[in-house]
């Protein structure tokens, strides 16, 4: 794994930007860029599934509301903090992936079909959540502030403190993608998603590898979802499990460059503050339009898929010349 | 007399009402190569997948390097040491030429660091070190062809299974691929059992020939002597063949 110089520098400048983006930032922009981190980090965890092992999960909001709601009721009805409640939000979540993949791999539903089965059980589990009274059925879930205002270690606080761990979540989401990517497991991860009889034809246990991703991306999924239950302190099936969710999820992988490790990243920062700048722009021009975002985002995908199908990042690293030396 | 490295023992198979393979036998002695030859339809690629693990056989048993792999799933064939190429190319397209030998590789090496080194020396024996760094779909069907080669040679085989690797080849190319695979045997003893219809290299490579038609062995025998005999003639390689 040799580092080019350039983009060493080109990152180092930036994670110094982000560091410090609190100190400078309105709360308005800082929300932005939360938000813009949020998705760089579920965009990480759903590209690992689809970019790297080439299954297209089209359901991955099932994940963000397991994380969301396991953590969320942990805390708010038995006091656990979410540092301990993510773990069995991240078991729920893996073991949800890991159901859902041994049916697909098992019975070789393969492709646009394993797609279909990952929205049926998000919608499953969607209209399950809709129904349970513990959560507030599809009333909603709702996190009480803490009388003090601030708890960092129940994630309770301010701006600062969620920036601050949605940017540890996405740069951790990072080094683990580019450390496996790199490792034998993303060898043939990548080979399973190319061709998966000649990768085992080549000794590669497609059925274990598979099952490897999916748990995986679905735990690392459901992390994101504690952060999104303890930033926004309000769950509703509908929001937390509909499938739009699961689209807004992974259009900043596909924008950035699926199967590529900053990708997701680039997506995510391209995609969010342009949908936020078109809205307020709007606003300022007193125009009320509603779902101005998702025709944003729409128009955004297919300029992306007709002029640069492999995504933003390929062709951003070769024009800033940041390409790995081979 | 030790026991053979392959042992095929009355193999069937069939698709619906088809008997693509029909009770066939064969043993492959330890650093031998044997061709598996016949017309189209004759049932070698069902052998092939059958000794990799692809399809299970209704009937007989497959016996490798001293145990039952009859039915053993591929990953578990190419561990146990058999290695195979397709007769219709699968290369990793959106990996570099490198990377499609690195995932082979990896099954002989647990690093890949290692994983590497041993790639570059596949890439290396098969004449496609310039292309390391290529898209595999960048390639041309015979450097394709290659790749396949060095792919499964990545993974250390006892056993490589060649499914027509010559075709699509020009005759230079051929006798390129020929030279290696010779050496390879020489020089590690790798057995090779190959499916071909370019006759050229059936006659310079393989020590011994068995004959497919209809899904029976018809022959079976050193290449001069199958090269004459008056059923394969009749059912492959025609009146007119030399």
């Amino acid at each position: 794994m040799s580092v080019n110089p350039r983009a060493a520098a080109l990152g180092g400048l930036l994670l110094a930007f982000l560091l410090a983006a609190p100190a400078f930032l309105d709360r308005y922009l800082l929300s932005v860029l939360i938000v813009s981190l949020y998705f760089a980090y579920v965009g990480q965890a759903w590209n690992i599934l689809m970019g790297y092992a080439g299954l297209l999960s089209l359901g991955h909001a099932l994940y963000v509301g397991l994380g969301a709601y396991t953590s969320a009721y942990l805390y708010a009805a038995h006091g656990i903090t979410p540092l301990l409640g993510l773990f069995a939000g991240v078991a729920a979540a893996s073991a949800m992936g890991a159901i859902i993949g041994a049916l697909g791999f098992r019975f070789r539903i393969e492709g646009v079909y394993f797609a279909l089965l990952t929205i049926a059980f998000a919608e499953f589990v969607r209209i399950g959540f809709d129904h349970i009274p513990a959560t507030g059925g599809s009333g909603g879930y709702f996190l009480p502030l803490p009388p003090g205002g601030s708890d960092p270690w129940s994630l309770r606080g301010g701006p600062a403190l969620f920036y601050y761990v949605i940017l540890g979540l996405t740069i951790a989401a990072l080094a683990l993608t580019r450390f496996l990517v790199h490792s034998r497991i993303g060898y043939q991860w990548r080979a399973i998603r190319e061709d998966p009889e000649a990768a085992r034809a080549l000794g590669v246990d497609v059925f274990r590898l598979r099952m490897g991703a999916v748990a995986l991306s679905a735990g690392l999924t459901s992390i994101g979802g504690v952060f999104s239950a303890f930033y926004y302190n309000t769950m509703l099936p509908e929001q937390m499990f509909g499938i739009s969710r699961s689209i807004e999820m992974i259009l900043g992988p596909i924008v950035g460059g699926l199967g590529t490790v900053f990708g997701p990243i680039l997506g995510a920062f391209v995609l969010t503050p342009m949908g936020e700048g078109l809205i307020a722009l709007a606003d300022g021009l007193g125009l009320n339009v509603p779902g101005l975002k998702a025709v944003i985002y729409g128009a955004a995908l297919i300029v992306i898929v007709k002029f640069r199908p492999g995504g933003l990042w390929p062709w951003v690293a070769r024009k800033l010349g940041l390409e790995t030396p081979a | 007399m030790t026991e053979p490295l392959l042992s095929v023992n009355g193999v069937t198979k069939r698709f619906r009402g088809l008997v693509a393979v029909s009770d066939v036998s064969f043993d492959l002695a330890d650093g031998e190569i044997l061709a598996l030859i016949g017309p189209n339809g004759a049932g070698k690629t069902t052998m092939f997948n059958l000794v990799s693990g692809v399809l299970k056989p209704d009937a007989g048993s497959i016996r490798f390097a001293g145990r039952d792999i009859t039915g053993m799933p591929p990953e578990q064939a190419c561990r146990a040491g058999i290695g195979r190429t397709f007769q219709i190319v699968r290369p990793f397209k959106q990996m570099t030429v490198l990377d499609n030998v690195i995932v082979g590789a990896l099954r002989a090496e647990a690093g890949v660091a290692a994983a590497r080194g041993r790639a570059e020396a596949a890439l290396a024996r098969l004449g496609l070190w310039d292309k390391r760094a290529a898209m595999a779909d960048s390639l041309t069907l015979p450097d394709r062809k290659c790749l396949e080669v060095a792919r499964a040679l990545a993974t250390a085989p006892r056993l490589l299974l060649l499914d027509e690797t010559m075709a699509g080849l020009r005759p230079t190319e051929t006798d390129r691929m020929v030279e290696a695979l010779k050496t390879l045997n020489r020089e590690s003893g790798l057995t090779i059992l190959l499916i071909e219809h370019v006759m050229r290299a059936v006659m310079s490579l393989a020590q011994r020939i068995v004959v497919l038609h209809h899904g029976e062995k018809i022959a079976e025998g050193e290449p001069a002597d199958v090269v004459r005999d008056p059923k394969v003639i009749e059912s492959y390689l025609g009146a007119e063949a030399p």
